[in-house]
């Protein structure tokens, strides 16, 4: 027999426990993506359970079903144009006249609906007994109690969702919200108005239109023009005459009256239904957060949870990420030896393995710090950390929780703009991730520290310190700015849930983690792939490149030079002999390679490039290191290494290098305006491809691609010339 | 007397929300209508937003959304059961 498909979406208030329940329906059979054309996740999950194969959406997690956010736009329009066969809401048990709002405007857009009363054990604690089959009868719905974090009611939500998706009846209208004489007058005429109007087939039932024209709902308005044409105009205008009409008999806008009477039906259901047997009893969450959000304790205690969280991602994942180095390298080892010396090794080995290599590098930093994140928003802390940072990022025109991905963003971008997944405002993720390259990641520091400790000596630390601060200050600038242009908008209101602390459950924490960690292995993985091989092939390209001089024969005259010497010597002379062999063909072979990249086409790039880095005091050889720092900017370093001659294998301490750079002509002020340019150009490969993904637009990835470029060259210039003009370039 | 003047500790009933369209819509929908008691639970460290009780949650506000709910009959009370 084949198996007979079910859509299921799961609809509820934010923290009335729906993602448990997901899980507990799901297991660890998930999608995580976007809802098609907008940044909010999208979960969706499957089970087979006795011959059906059950499709589970997960809708976003909303109060209200109104037009306003995106998020209620996308559960709304799931429920009416996907026609899911069942639609679950989870119903917060302890909390039910506020999640019942969102329960009465469901039951209005007439699909079969199952509640489900969650956390009924909660409930019970606090003294509220509920009454089911009244709220069944009274609803007209269906009602099966849950325990989510118990996985107590799963099998009987299976069976009722079964049986309600298999049932052949429409679901009776009789039991609805009555919005007293004077809108219901109004919403039968203008129901009757549009039926009159219209002959062709509606997109959804005409009561619910009407209440939506009523309500003045921008979707429904133009879906109306839309479908109902040429007829729209008409309806749209009578809508707008019976709205005028209510508002001015109530003084007051319809839809306002309208929540109000929608509550009013409520309260009289809860009337029914809640019996309220003691008082309540001790509040642990409450007393918990006399302490977590204390006046003075509240700070000091989020910054050491940070600042723990800080030391969990780096350093405890600075074990893993050395192994993978390690692996990385001994597969870079083992392919090179494996594969016959050419192309294909060297795009293999330095291409392909190198270049994925520095980005899955990061991969223990990323599940490290998802694991954090899911701890933090399972156990309701995040809400706590958005409501005492809020202040601080009002400033720029953010919500609260715009701190932690901010601060996440010194660590590492990437893993930083993921982390803005947590932000309900699609215009608040934006500018957001937009900002967040400016907060300098721990990739950069090694540009500075090779810098400042070559220019500044022992002002180093203070140079460091305030190209951090540099970036902050931009930062808030700049957020500024896009929030009065770009992202223009009412900064989203701050109407925010504190909902009681809970224990998290372990299997819960896990699988918020792997899906989000699962995203940046999976497709960031194929755009790094990509780039990287570009990189490679425009600094492996052109092959043959016609050197200055024939170093492979010098390289042999220097070996046959020491030969004969070297096979008579033995004792210190032979090792003399030896070591300064071995200089002179290393320095040779330095001499080539800085050749053979300056030939390369990255090279060339970099010198056709270096006329836009000459007013910022670069010459062709940091232009190059710049442009191979788009891939990673510790990479900044080894171009570096390999330009000023000082070979391939410097690090930041090297004093070879900085030698060589203070001789380059380089000055403290071009060094100074080369750090800040390094600090804001272009994230790297791997933040780029994360903003992309986390953005989906190209638009908004180029666009940060080219305001952080321009921003950057814009703040060199002013650093270099201005420094010039005032006399610190001899400094 | 809006909500934001009042201090911790204390209850009083909405009036009015106050604000526009969007803003008043979706504080009704959480709840703040005319008659609905709130509790003044406590100011984050500083001083913005504040956290409220009313239908037997908890909920923040800014202080200057706060400041558009319109309220009346301030009293002190030692438990929440708004």
């Amino acid at each position: 027999m084949p198996e007979k498909s079910i859509t299921i979406a799961l609809a509820g208030n934010p923290n009335a426990g729906k993602s448990t329940i997901f899980n507990n329906l799901t297991g660890t059979r998930q999608k995580v993506g976007n809802w098609p054309g907008v940044t909010v996740e999208k979960k969706e999950g499957h089970l087979k359970t006795n011959g059906y194969d059950l499709a589970v959406v997960d809708l976003p997690g909303t109060y209200s079903l109104t037009a306003y956010s995106i998020e209620e736009i996308v559960a709304r329009n799931f429920v009416l144009d996907e026609k899911p066969d069942v639609v679950v809401d989870i119903i917060d048990t302890s909390n039910l006249e506020r999640n019942l709002y969102l329960a009465t405007q469901l039951r209005e857009l007439d699909t079969k609906v199952i509640f489900v009363l969650n956390m009924a054990d909660l409930a019970r604690e606090r003294g509220v007994k509920i009454n089911a089959d009244k709220l069944s009868e009274l609803l007209d719905v269906p009602v099966v109690f849950t325990v989510g974090n118990r996985n107590q009611g799963t099998q009987e939500l299976l069976k009722t969702i079964i049986s309600v998706a298999e049932a052949d009846i429409d679901f009776p209208r009789t039991r609805r919200v009555y919005y007293g004489k004077d809108i219901e007058k109004a919403v039968g005429e203008l129901s009757e108005f549009i039926r009159e109007k219209t002959s062709a087939e509606l997109p959804y039932h005409i009561r619910w239109i009407a209440i939506k024209l009523l309500e003045n709902d921008r979707i429904v308005k133009e879906r109306i023009l839309q479908s109902a044409n040429p007829q729209g105009e008409a309806i749209l205008q009578e809508a707008e005459l019976k709205r005028q009409r209510l508002r001015d008999f109530f003084d007051e806008e319809p839809e306002i009256v309208m929540t109000d009477h929608r509550y009013g039906f409520i309260a009289g259901i809860v009337k029914e239904v809640v019996k309220t047997v003691s008082k309540q009893r001790v509040d642990v969450s409450r007393q918990i957060d006399q302490v977590l959000t204390n006046r003075l304790l509240g700070l000091p205690i989020f910054v050491f949870f940070i600042w723990a969280m800080f030391q969990l991602t780096f350093s405890l994942g600075a074990y893993p990420m050395d192994w993978i180095d390690a692996g990385v390298g001994w597969l870079g080892e083992g392919a090179g030896r494996i594969l016959p010396e050419g192309l294909l090794a060297d795009l293999i080995v330095n291409g392909v393995i190198a270049g994925v290599g520095s980005v899955a590098i990061f991969l223990p930093n990323i599940l490290i710090l998802f694991f954090c994140i899911a701890l933090f928003e399972d156990t309701g802390y995040m809400a706590r950390a958005a409501f005492l940072m809020d202040k601080v990022m009002h400033l720029i025109g953010l919500h609260g929780k715009s701190f932690i991905p901010m601060l996440m963003g010194f660590g590492c971008n990437a893993p930083a703009i993921m982390a803005t997944r947590t932000l309900e405002s699609e215009k608040d993720r934006i500018l957001t991730i937009l900002i967040n390259p400016l907060m300098s990641c721990s990739a950069r520091l090694p540009v500075y520290i090779l810098l400042a400790g070559a220019f500044f000596g022992a002002r180093a630390g203070n140079a460091i310190f305030s190209i951090y601060a540099l970036g902050i200050v931009l930062a808030i600038s700049v957020g500024r700015l896009f929030r009065s242009t770009l992202l223009k908008g009412k900064v989203a209101p701050f109407v925010m849930e504190l909902p009681p602390y809970r224990v998290p459950m372990f299997k819960g924490l896990l699988i918020h983690m792997w899906d989000r960690s699962k995203i940046f292995l999976k497709k960031i993985g194929g755009v790094i792939l990509i780039g990287s091989v570009i990189v490679w092939f425009l600094s492996a390209f052109p092959r043959q490149v016609q050197f200055s001089r024939d170093y492979q024969a010098e390289i042999a005259q220097i070996g046959a030079h020491y030969g004969a010497g070297i096979e008579a010597a033995h004792g210190d002379v032979l090792e003399r002999l030896v070591s300064e062999r071995d200089e002179a063909v290393s320095a040779l072979e330095t001499l080539q390679a800085k050749e053979k990249i300056e030939r390369s086409y990255i090279g060339r790039l970099g010198k056709v490039l270096s006329p836009v880095f000459a007013p910022i005091g670069m010459d062709w050889r940091g232009s190059v290191a710049i442009l191979t720092g788009f891939v990673a900017k510790e990479i900044v370093v080894s171009t570096m290494g390999v330009l000023y001659a000082a070979g391939a294998d410097e690090d930041e301490k090297s004093e070879a290098l900085k030698t060589a750079l203070k001789k380059s002509g380089m000055t403290p002020l071009s060094a100074y305006a080369m750090m800040a340019f390094v600090l804001i150009y272009v994230p790297c490969l791997a933040t780029v491809a994360v903003i992309r993904r986390e953005t989906n637009s190209w638009k908004w990835t180029i666009f940060s691609i080219a305001y952080s470029t321009t921003l950057a060259w814009i703040v060199a210039f002013i650093i270099y010339q201005g420094g010039k003009a005032i006399g610190l370039a001899v400094c | 007397m809006n909500l934001s003047e009042l201090r911790t500790g204390q209850t009083a009933s909405v009036t009015r929300v106050g604000g526009d369209g969007p803003f008043r819509r979706r504080l009704l929908e959480m709840g703040f209508l005319t008659g609905t008691d709130v509790y003044v639970e406590k100011y984050a460290p500083l001083r913005d937003p504040i956290e409220l009780i009313l239908k037997g949650y908890h909920v923040s506000l800014r202080v200057d959304e706060a400041a558009r709910i319109q309220v009346e009959n301030v009293r002190e009370v030692k438990t929440a059961h708004a």
